[in-house]
C-alpha cells in the first residue's frame, strides 16, 4: 500500500489533472458538496458525499444524440458522438462506486449503449473508503462495505495521510504518474481505522435493514400488497428520489429545435411522473401508486431478477435526506419487507 | 467515433401511402436507395420517426418475404402518428430496428394448424406472420382467420384479404363488423362472441392481437373452447423510448416489452402483473 501525506494533496491532484480531466467533491455556498472539475485553489470537501450521485459522470442528465437537417421532404442526419477524454472521478464513496456496475448491467449489455460506454471506457474512479458514516446510510444492507470501496484505485484518509491501492490496470497507471509524490505505507493504520468505521456502521439506525421479503420471483407476492396504497398516499409524484438516485437510469429521447437543425437528445426521466407511460390511446400506469410501486418493485424485485439478485439500490441515503414528504426505500422495506417476516 | 449505436437510426423514404380505413393509412418504407432497411421477423417492430416531431415503435405488418419493402399500417391517433398521416410520397422519415421477439413461426408454429383473431388495427402485427404462413404455404397446416372491426370501412387490409387470403387453399377468411350496414352481408358481432360461434378445435395455435377488450373476452372464449394457455400467442404495446430494455418505460414486471416481447405466449403473460 501507498500514501501520500495531506499536505501534498493539491501536489497530487496537480499531478493528475496534467494528464486527465479531474472531478472532486468540493464545498458549495449553500453548504452541500458536489463534484466539480479541479482547478487550482480547488478544496476537496470533507462532506461525506455530495447530493447529486456521480452518475452524471457516465450518464450526464441530458445529452446530445444525433443532429438532424430538415430540408423540404428530405432529411440529412449527422452523428455528433465523440469520443470521451481521459477524466478521472476522485472521492467517490463505496455506494457509488456499487452504483456504476448497476448501472453498467443496463448499458453495456447487448446492445451496447456507447455513449455510456465510451464514457465509462475513459473514466478512472478514485474511491474513497467512509469514517463518519450518516444516520442515513444503509449500504450494508446490500452488502456494501464503505470501508473497503471498489473502483480502479481505492483510497483511505487518516488525520494526515491518504493511504492509496490500485485495483486495476487503469489504476495502477494512476498510481504510478504520482509516484514521485507518494511512498509506502503501513497497513496496520488502514486496518484500524476499517476496524472503527465498521462499529460505526453497526449502530447507526438504519443497520439492521434487510432485503428480507424481496427478490427475485417475490413479484406476484408482493405487487397487490395493500400497503401500496398507504405508503404512495402522500408521495408528490415529485421525482426528487430518481433524480438524486445513483441507480435509476430511466431516460427519455426528445427532439429541440434549435432554429438551425434539429437535436435529439437524452436526458433523465422518472417513472414517478404521470405522463411516463402515457400513449396515445391511453396510460397503463394511472395512479400515483402505480408509479410509485413500479419505482420500489423495480429496484428490489425487478432488477434482481434479470440481475442474478443483484438489488438496484446502494443504500446512498440520499432520496432518505430529500423526499420532500420523507417517505423512501427503507420505509418501503421496512413495511412490505422486513415488518412482516 | 465509429461505434454501434442502436439509437441512432437510418433514413427511410415513404415510397407509398395506402388509405385502408378512415383513420388507418399503410406506408411502404425502403432507405432512400430504394432497399429495406434491415432484414425482420414476422411480428417484429421499428422505430419511426420525424425530427422535431417524435418517434415511436410500429410493428412491421409487412411479411419478411417481401424483400423489396417494408410497410407499417398506422393508425391516426397521436402527435407522431397524425404527422404521418399528413405525409406524402416523398417524405423522408427515420427507422431503426427491428426490435423484440418475433412469434415462433419456424418452429413452434411449423407444422401446426393456425387460428389468428384481430380486431381493428390489431390485424396490423399479424397481417406480417400471416403473410409469412402464406408465402410457406406447405409448412402449415389449416390457417383460420377471424377479423372483425366497427364497420366494413374500418377493416384493414380488405383489398388483400378479399383479393387473395380469401382464395388461398386451406385458408378461412371470417370477416365480422360491429353493427349492421347495407352493403355487407357478412357476420354481424363481437370478434369474441364470434369466435364462440365458428367453434374450433383446439388442434391449432391461436394467435390474438387487438384492443385489450378484445383480448380479455376472446381469450376467455378459447379458454372455454378448451384452448391452454401455452396454445396462445399475443403482442403487446407499451409506451418505448428506446427499444432495447434500458429506457425503463415499457416493463410489465420484470419483462420489458421491447425486449422480452412484444410477443408472448398467455401462460407467460398471467405470470406477469396486471400492468399493461
Amino acid at each position: 500500500m501507498l500514501k501520500c501525506s495531506l499536505d501534498k494533496m493539491n501536489l497530487v491532484f496537480a499531478e493528475i489533472a496534467k494528464a486527465n480531466t479531474l472531478y472532486l467533491p468540493t464545498d458549495q455556498n449553500d453548504g452541500s458538496a458536489k463534484f466539480t472539475k479541479w482547478e487550482e485553489g480547488s478544496v476537496w470537501s470533507n462532506a461525506l458525499n455530495t447530493v447529486r450521485s456521480p452518475k452524471d459522470f457516465f450518464f450526464p442528465q441530458t445529452e446530445d444524440l444525433m443532429e438532424f437537417k430538415v430540408e423540404g421532404r428530405n432529411i440529412e442526419l449527422t452523428d455528433i458522438r465523440k469520443e470521451s477524454e481521459d477524466f478521472v472521478i476522485f472521492g467517490v464513496r463505496a455506494c457509488d462506486v456499487k452504483s456504476f456496475e448497476i448501472l453498467d448491467r443496463v448499458f453495456l449489455v447487448d446492445p451496447v449503449d456507447s455513449f455510456y460506454a465510451s464514457r465509462r471506457e475513459h473514466g478512472v474512479i478514485v474511491a474513497l473508503a467512509c469514517t463518519k458514516p450518516s444516520e442515513t446510510c444503509f449500504c450494508t444492507t446490500f452488502d456494501i462495505d464503505c470501508t473497503n470501496p471498489a473502483g480502479d484505485i481505492s483510497v483511505w484518509k487518516t488525520e494526515t495521510e491518504l493511504f492509496w491501492q490500485a485495483n486495476t490496470e487503469k489504476g495502477e497507471k494512476l498510481l504510478a504518474s504520482i509516484s514521485a509524490l507518494t511512498e509506502d505505507g503501513d497497513v496496520a493504520e488502514v486496518d484500524a481505522q476499517k476496524e472503527k468505521t465498521a462499529s460505526i456502521m453497526k449502530k447507526l439506525p438504519l443497520a439492521d435493514l434487510t432485503t428480507d421479503g424481496f427478490g427475485a420471483g417475490k413479484t406476484m407476492e408482493l405487487f397487490n400488497d395493500p400497503a401500496w396504497d398507504e405508503m404512495s398516499q402522500t408521495c408528490l409524484g415529485c421525482g426528487t428520489c430518481t433524480f438524486v438516485c445513483p441507480t435509476c437510469q430511466c431516460y427519455d429521447i426528445k427532439d429541440f429545435d434549435t432554429g438551425n437543425g434539429i437535436i435529439r437528445y437524452r436526458c433523465w426521466d422518472s417513472c414517478m411522473y404521470s405522463e411516463f407511460t402515457k400513449m396515445a390511446h391511453g396510460n397503463n400506469r394511472l395512479t400515483q401508486k402505480e408509479r410509485f410501486r413500479q419505482r420500489f418493485m423495480h429496484k428490489l424485485v425487478y432488477y434482481p431478477e434479470n440481475n442474478n439478485g443483484l438489488y438496484s439500490c446502494v443504500g446512498c441515503g440520499r432520496c432518505l435526506a430529500k423526499c420532500p414528504i420523507s417517505m423512501n426505500i427503507a420505509k418501503v422495506m421496512k413495511k412490505i419487507g422486513g415488518e412482516k417476516k | 467515433m465509429n461505434r454501434e449505436e442502436t439509437l441512432i437510426p437510418k433514413i427511410g423514404v415513404i415510397t407509398d401511402v395506402r388509405i385502408d380505413t378512415p383513420d388507418i393509412k399503410t406506408f411502404r418504407v425502403v432507405t432512400p436507395d430504394g432497399k429495406k432497411a434491415f432484414d425482420h421477423r414476422p411480428g417484429q417492430c421499428a422505430m419511426l420517426s420525424i425530427p422535431g416531431v417524435g418517434e415511436a415503435m410500429f410493428s412491421i405488418t409487412s411479411s419478411p418475404t417481401n424483400e423489396e419493402f417494408m410497410e407499417f399500417s398506422i393508425k391516426k391517433c397521436g402527435c407522431v402518428t397524425e404527422w404521418l398521416h399528413a405525409a406524402e410520397v416523398g417524405q423522408q422519415i427515420t427507422i431503426r430496428g427491428p426490435y423484440g421477439n418475433p412469434f415462433p413461426v419456424d418452429d413452434v408454429f411449423a407444422g401446426k394448424n393456425m387460428l389468428f383473431i384481430a380486431g381493428g388495427v390489431g390485424l396490423a402485427p399479424l397481417r406480417s406472420v400471416i403473410n409469412y404462413c402464406r408465402h410457406y404455404r406447405d409448412r402449415y397446416g389449416k390457417i383460420d382467420i377471424v377479423y372483425g372491426s366497427r364497420s366494413k370501412e374500418d377493416l384493414l387490409d380488405y383489398k388483400e384479404i378479399i383479393e387473395e387470403w380469401t382464395k388461398d387453399t386451406n385458408v378461412d377468411v371470417h370477416l365480422t363488423i360491429d353493427r349492421e350496414q347495407p352493403e355487407w352481408d357478412g357476420h354481424v358481432g363481437f370478434v369474441p362472441n364470434y369466435v364462440k360461434e365458428l367453434g374450433f378445435d383446439t388442434d391449432r395455435i391461436a394467435v390474438l392481437c387487438g384492443p385489450p377488450i378484445m383480448i380479455k373476452f376472446t381469450l376467455e372464449g378459447l379458454r372455454s373452447l378448451g384452448f391452454e394457455t401455452t396454445q396462445v400467442y399475443t403482442t403487446l404495446e407499451l409506451r418505448m423510448k428506446c427499444g432495447v430494455g434500458k429506457c425503463g418505460r415499457c416493463n410489465v414486471g420484470s419483462k420489458y416489452v421491447c425486449k422480452d416481447g412484444p410477443v408472448f405466449r398467455f401462460d407467460e403473460i398471467d405470470e406477469l402483473p396486471d400492468e399493461y
